[in-house]
């Protein structure tokens, strides 16, 4: 017996020689794995950093202060206060008299266009938009801030070099000392842009806003969430706890792994084939957008929520069987909800994959160029990532920080969507 | 390796190793219970029944009949088919895909595996504790108030509380949780939460209760108010119960029936099963000399 023990090498031995090796591994992985987190987080914030870095300033526009006289000899020569007869009217000389009074050295044509061009195309609407809310106004002088136009837009927010050669920026040297002058009598303002949120597309940068997009991304995925949470939840609920578990159900099953892997382009084919060409819907709808996207989302949201019913576990379904629950009464007073923070959270991750997509709503005609906002699932729009691809085509400098702010816009909507389902799935968690 | 696998591989080897029991070997499949499987007042019958999950046969050709107004215990070596038994008292192995049912249970003579039976009044009318405790997870006042919300039972609410303060005094727990009714019924401890699924159980007043060991995460105290409460159902109530402790089996039961790899071995009237077994294993297993 002494023998044995003394010859045997004691256990803990053993162990106490693997330890420094196991350690060393745990810490290595550790290591490992912090490495990969810290990467993928210094890319996150590079992305991050730059995106913003180019967008921030498109939260702010440049105005510049000018005393208007709204002339009634302009706006209303009859008097007769018919708003359709005002809108008609030349606003823009109202915009351009004050600028020009500024600068009364500037006598040559070509320069007075120049000075002219100073603010924006938008301006004269501006002032149009002021009389049709207050018609006493005509006949009043008003100190307004009007729209700048992009270039000295760009200019004031030093996007523009001031020391290159002429030929290779957008403004010569007698605006720049023109805004200069301006900026030294302190009309050049930079004030929030709040039309920048509820805007529609316009071909003139400072003009251009995210507002139709916004609203067309909404109608589109109202219509994809009204449509695709009951479709999916119905369907799994059904696949998961009611259909006979045979050949057809597991060739359904393949099929919906298999759709969701199907590249979403091709939902935007099978949408214009199915439901524009054939159907007859709108082109450039967000009715046919939500329709695609359901089609695109529906996978996600099945898979989703089958795995949250499988998650349940059968002890519960045998309890409710026990007491004389029918499998309905199983399925909807106990399995459902419990599975529900689950559902919810693929149903918002489906979601945002749908707010994110574009190019299955090119197919359908949602990249058209929109100026209006839309007021309904029906009216023609674009949506937010499509709006993105849209600026980033355009050549103007200014288009690049809208560009950058609208990514923006769309990224905080995804994070606020993401941390929605986080939560959710933290609040509605429960233990079994 | 399930145990049924392991002891035929034993069963193959030429020399038994030693200290390897003869109540592993399994029995031939042509095997005849000891004892009287039949009663003269009999809620449940019993005939030739198998279950299989898959290939795995895990019932074998059991006859059994449960007396009207009586204890029945269930014991035997953990793996032999107790539990599966009890289960296809009320189908509850319906809700197992891989598992086969074959052979006759009557209930009051009428077939329960008829395909036109409607297995939620079965179940309303036979019900089932765990082997592992599983409250909903809501509240404990839900919890037992769920099979009478579902059949109707109350008419009101009044009614409805009263239902539960009852099966909570009946099963032990009222004066524990009489405070915290609205409370998670998975937030009490493993003995509590067993309770509480005897409260539910017994909240839908079911004729045959089917009590698959409801002791086994309980303190002696607990034990011990079941055990009465089990003497208490028996006046209007058929029970059958599977346990692992001969105690509680002797004390419960009028008749006990000793489980083995799937064969239902011997019989009888308790009192004679426990002082007198007939079967060799059914003696090695009450005495403890294997299980
Ligand atoms: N769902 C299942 N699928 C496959 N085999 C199963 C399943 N449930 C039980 N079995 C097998 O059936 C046999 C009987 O199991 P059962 O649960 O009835 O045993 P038991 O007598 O209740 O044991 P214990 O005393 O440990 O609870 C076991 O060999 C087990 O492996
Ligand atoms: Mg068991």
């Amino acid at each position: 017996m002494n023998d044995a023990t003394q010859n045997r090498r004691r256990a803990i031995d053993v162990v106490n020689a693997s330890l420094k090796k196991r350690y060393a591994r745990e810490a290595r992985f550790r290591r490992i794995g912090l490495g990969a987190v810290v990467l993928g987080l210094v890319f996150v914030s590079v992305l991050f950093f730059d995106i913003v870095s180019k967008g921030y300033t498109a939260f702010v526009q440049t105005h510049i202060e000018l005393e208007v006289f709204f002339d009634p000899a302009v706006i209303d020569p009859e008097g007769k206060r018919d708003m359709q007869e005002i809108a008609r009217a030349d606003f823009r000389k109202l915009v351009r008299e004050p600028l020009r009074a500024l600068f009364p050295e500037v006598k040559k044509r070509n320069e007075k266009r120049a000075l002219d061009g100073m603010l924006s195309g938008g301006a004269p609407y501006q002032l149009l938009d002021m009389v049709r809310s207050d018609p006493s106004l005509i006949g009043q002088r008003r100190t307004i801030d009007l729209i700048a136009d992009d270039d000295i837009d760009m200019l004031v927010k030093g996007h523009i070099d001031r020391n290159a050669p002429p030929s290779d920026r957008r403004v010569n040297d007698q605006v720049i000392g023109w805004v200069d002058t301006l900026t030294e009598q302190g009309r050049v303002k930079r004030k929030f842009n709040s039309g920048f949120f509820v805007n529609g597309d316009s071909r003139e940068p400072e003009l251009a806003g995210i507002g139709g997009a916004v609203a067309g991304s909404f109608y589109t995925l109202l219509v994809t969430l009204v449509l695709s949470f009951p479709i999916g939840v119905a369907a799994a609920v059904y696949l998961e706890e009611f259909a006979p578990k045979n050949r057809w159900t597991d060739l359904i099953e393949v099929n919906i792994n298999n759709l969701a892997a199907v590249p979403s382009i091709v939902f935007g084919l099978l949408g214009l084939a199915m439901f524009i060409n054939l159907f007859g819907l709108p082109r450039s709808a967000p009715l046919v957008g939500g329709l695609v996207l359901t089609l695109m989302t529906l996978p996600t949201i099945i898979i989703a929520a089958r795995a949250a019913l499988k998650s349940v576990p059968p002890s519960i379904r045998e309890a409710a069987l026990g007491v004389g629950a029918s499998k309905m009464q199983t399925v909807f007073h106990h399995v459902v909800p419990l599975a529900m923070p689950g559902m919810l959270t693929g149903t918002i991750i489906g979601m945002a994959q749908a707010l994110g997509e574009t190019a299955p709503l090119l197919m359908i005609g949602m990249v058209a160029f929109i100026v209006d906002v839309p007021g309904g699932p029906l009216d023609p729009s674009t949506v937010l990532p499509v709006q993105v691809y849209l600026w980033a085509d355009s050549p103007e400098r200014a288009f690049v920080e809208r560009t950058s702010a609208a990514i923006i816009v769309l990224l905080a909507f995804l994070i606020a969507m993401n941390t929605f389902a986080v939560i959710m799935r933290r609040r509605f968690e429960r233990r079994w | 390796m399930t145990t049924a696998e392991s002891a035929a591989s034993e069963a193959e080897l030429p020399v038994p190793k030693a200290g390897v029991s003869i109540g592993s070997r399994p029995l031939d499949d042509d095997f005849k219970t000891v004892g009287n499987v039949r009663v003269n007042d009999a809620r449940m019958s019993c005939t030739d029944v198998n279950v299989f999950y898959g290939e795995k046969h895990a019932i074998k050709h059991v006859d059994l009949d449960i007396g009207k107004n009586q204890v029945i215990a269930m014991i035997g070596p953990s793996g032999c088919g107790k539990s599966t038994f009890l289960r296809c008292l009320n189908r509850m192995n319906d809700t197992i895909d891989v598992c086969r049912v074959s052979g006759a249970i009557a209930l009051d003579g009428q077939d329960i595996y008829d395909k036109k039976l409607d297995v939620v009044p079965l179940r309303a009318q036979v019900g089932m504790v765990f082997q592992k405790p599983n409250p909903f997870p809501k509240s404990i006042y839900d919890n037992i108030a769920y099979g009478p919300r579902i059949h109707g039972l109350a008419a009101s609410r009044v009614e409805l509380d009263e239902i539960v303060e009852r099966s909570l005094t009946k099963a032990g727990l009222w004066d524990e949780v009489k405070d915290r009714l609205d409370q998670p019924g998975t937030g009490l401890s493993g003995g509590q939460q067993q309770r509480l699924c005897i409260a539910r159980t017994i909240a839908v007043e079911p004729e045959v209760i089917l009590m698959d060991e409801p002791c086994s995460a309980l303190d002696p105290i607990a034990t011990a108010k079941v055990e009465e409460l089990i003497d208490e159902l028996r006046e209007n109530y058929t029970i059958a119960i599977v346990t692992h402790s001969m105690q509680q089996a002797a004390r419960v039961s009028q008749r006990t029936a000793y489980f083995h790899l799937g064969h239902l071995v011997e019989v009888g009237e308790t009192t004679e099963i426990f002082t007198n077994p007939r079967h060799k294993l059914t003696e090695d297993y009450i005495t403890g000399r294997f299980g």
